[in-house]
């Protein structure tokens, strides 16, 4: 499978598509009548990795809010879980995405909260004990590596730290599927890799199916070509010319879907965009 | 040409502006009456409003009072009136001056304060992030804030009104070298109980006008630190003319009730 139709889709994913996590039919938005994304179809399969590529303001971060509700489409269909969302009522779309996990651009965590309260901010919703709440939190703050931040505020972490913690609170509930906006995004190249390190964790540790949106390449096949080893403790290179089978690419230019496939036919497509982005 | 189309724009986005916000504020009343209802929100927001607001109130009371007491003895001295600063002071702050000043005060500190903490909110994508956790901003955010402001500015207005008329009380026996026991038995003795309960009224209208349009600018904020400040502005702008064009309206009806 290569660029430009719009509505087909890898034949990796196509195996694997009988249920989809999540699937845009011929999904458009505009903003006061300005097209943002237009005829965009692509799916998420169980356990696949999408890593949606393209320059800043291409409505990659529409794209992602419309996956969960956030962004309700001017026309087309986004099912999410199986079922169709863009004109669920936003009571019933608040219980479908307790089933998601979603990194914000720059974390977005609730500034006037301890981080325990914004990694745990669900499970206090849902009255979960204390303890239970403290044990889950530290847990997915292991995860992250950042357990001594439990008591710190938002405001005397890191950019990289936050994004971190960020990643700490979408886990926490277990999701079904998960939604990257530029989690590396404005990082220097070391905290931009620990934070791609800890991504591929969470896909080879739990195999939760994900959508990332990125614009740094160097992010993006790194998570095609690494692995993370358990046994290690850290993400390890995969053998020369093997890339990770379930994570594909999307690429958008000016809000149309122009490239679905691997991380093989997006290095050698023949679309004069892909070539220019990926020079 | 050009006129028409800009007042058509204006009329459309004003008819659509007053939909949302009919809308919004129609949500986050009748979220109270459907679980979850976040009590302890609304008892931090009480707090923060309510006592927070206190010594501005009182402030506002005590100096209001005065002035109603120095000006109407000085007006009612000539018509040999004087005895009756006392009922002048305590109707007029009562039935008017107490709810609007203590709105518009109100207002200024806290629908200001709704719709900068909302707004920054917004644009730090922290309430999306609410919404992406599975939680209902509105029903989190604003409905406690309003619930807790109607009932702060109810007891915040009571405190008002008898603020004004020590404050004016304080002017007539120290300033107006009057008797202070006819002044306050002249405030006490010629209210009625309309004269209350329409001062008692007024502060649940103005607590929701206040509230609702400080999270509706909050909620609505675009444009990023700019957008707060812009908020900001509208909703104490809006807030503050709405209670008066209100207050207005409100009394022509309460005066035809208790007619």
């Amino acid at each position: 499978m290569n660029e430009t139709s719009t509505s087909a889709l890898p034949d990796a994913t196509l195996a694997a598509n009988a249920r989809p996590i999540l699937a845009f039919r011929d999904v458009s938005i505009d903003f006061g009548g300005r097209p943002v994304l237009e005829e965009i179809s692509f799916s998420v399969a169980p356990g696949e990795t999408r890593i949606l590529l393209g320059p800043a303001g291409v409505g990659k971060s529409v794209l992602l809010k419309l996956a969960n509700g956030l962004l309700r489409p001017t026309q087309g269909n986004v099912c999410l879980f199986g079922q169709e969302i863009s004109h669920m009522t936003e009571e019933r779309l608040f219980a479908l995405r307790t089933r998601t996990g979603m990194v914000f651009q720059e974390g977005a965590l609730f500034d006037s909260l301890s981080v325990r309260d914004n990694v745990g901010y669900q499970l206090v919703q849902e009255q979960v004990p204390d303890d239970e709440i403290d044990r889950r939190v530290r847990e997915e703050l292991r995860f992250v590596e950042l357990e001594e931040t439990f008591d710190l505020f938002p405001g005397s972490l890191s950019g990289g730290m936050k994004r971190r913690v960020a990643i700490a609170r979408a886990l926490i509930h277990q999701p079904e599927l998960l939604l990257y906006d530029s989690p590396t995004g404005g990082l220097d190249p070391v905290t931009s890799t620990t934070i791609i390190e800890l991504i591929v964790k969470q896909r080879d540790v739990f195999r939760t199916p994900s959508l990332l949106v990125t614009h740094r390449l160097q992010d993006a096949f790194m998570l095609s070509t690494h692995r993370f080893d358990p046994a290690l403790g850290r993400m390890v290179p995969l053998p020369k010319g093997e890339t990770d089978p379930k994570t594909t690419y999307l690429m958008l230019e000016d809000g149309r879907l122009i490239f679905d496939g691997s991380l093989h036919e997006l290095l050698h497509s023949q679309n004069a965009f892909v070539r220019e982005f990926l020079r | 040409m050009m006129a028409t189309n800009t007042l058509d724009r204006t009329a459309k986005r004003l008819v659509l502006t007053v939909q949302d916000y009919s809308l919004f504020a129609y949500r986050a009343l009748m979220d109270l009456f459907r679980p979850p209802v976040y009590w302890t929100d609304f008892l931090i927001q009480a707090d923060i409003i309510g006592f927070g607001s206190l010594s501005i109130v009182v402030l506002t009371a005590l100096s209001t009072g005065g002035v109603l007491a120095l000006q109407s003895a000085a007006t009612l001295s000539a018509f040999g009136a004087a005895a009756i600063t006392g009922r002048f002071v305590s109707l007029t702050m009562i039935r008017e001056l107490g709810p609007v000043l203590t709105g518009i005060m109100v207002s200024g500190r806290n629908a200001s304060s709704m719709a900068s903490e909302l707004g920054s909110m917004v644009v730090t994508e922290q309430i999306d992030a609410m919404r992406a956790l599975g939680v209902d901003p509105v029903r989190k955010l604003a409905t406690p804030r309003i619930y807790a402001t109607i009932f702060s500015l109810f007891f915040l207005t009571i405190v008002a009104d008898a603020c004004s008329i020590l404050g004016g009380g304080l002017v007539t026996i120290f300033m107006n070298h009057q008797n202070g026991t006819q002044y306050f038995s002249m405030a006490w003795e010629h209210l009625r109980y309309p004269d209350i309960l329409q001062g008692l009224v007024k502060p649940l209208f103005y607590g929701f006008i206040l509230s609702s349009i400080g999270c509706f600018y909050g909620m609505r904020t675009t444009g990023g630190t700019e957008g707060v400040g812009r908020s900001t502005i509208q909703a104490v702008v809006t807030s503050s003319v709405l209670i008066l064009f209100v207050d207005f309206f409100l009394t022509q009806v309460i005066l035809v009730l208790f007619r």
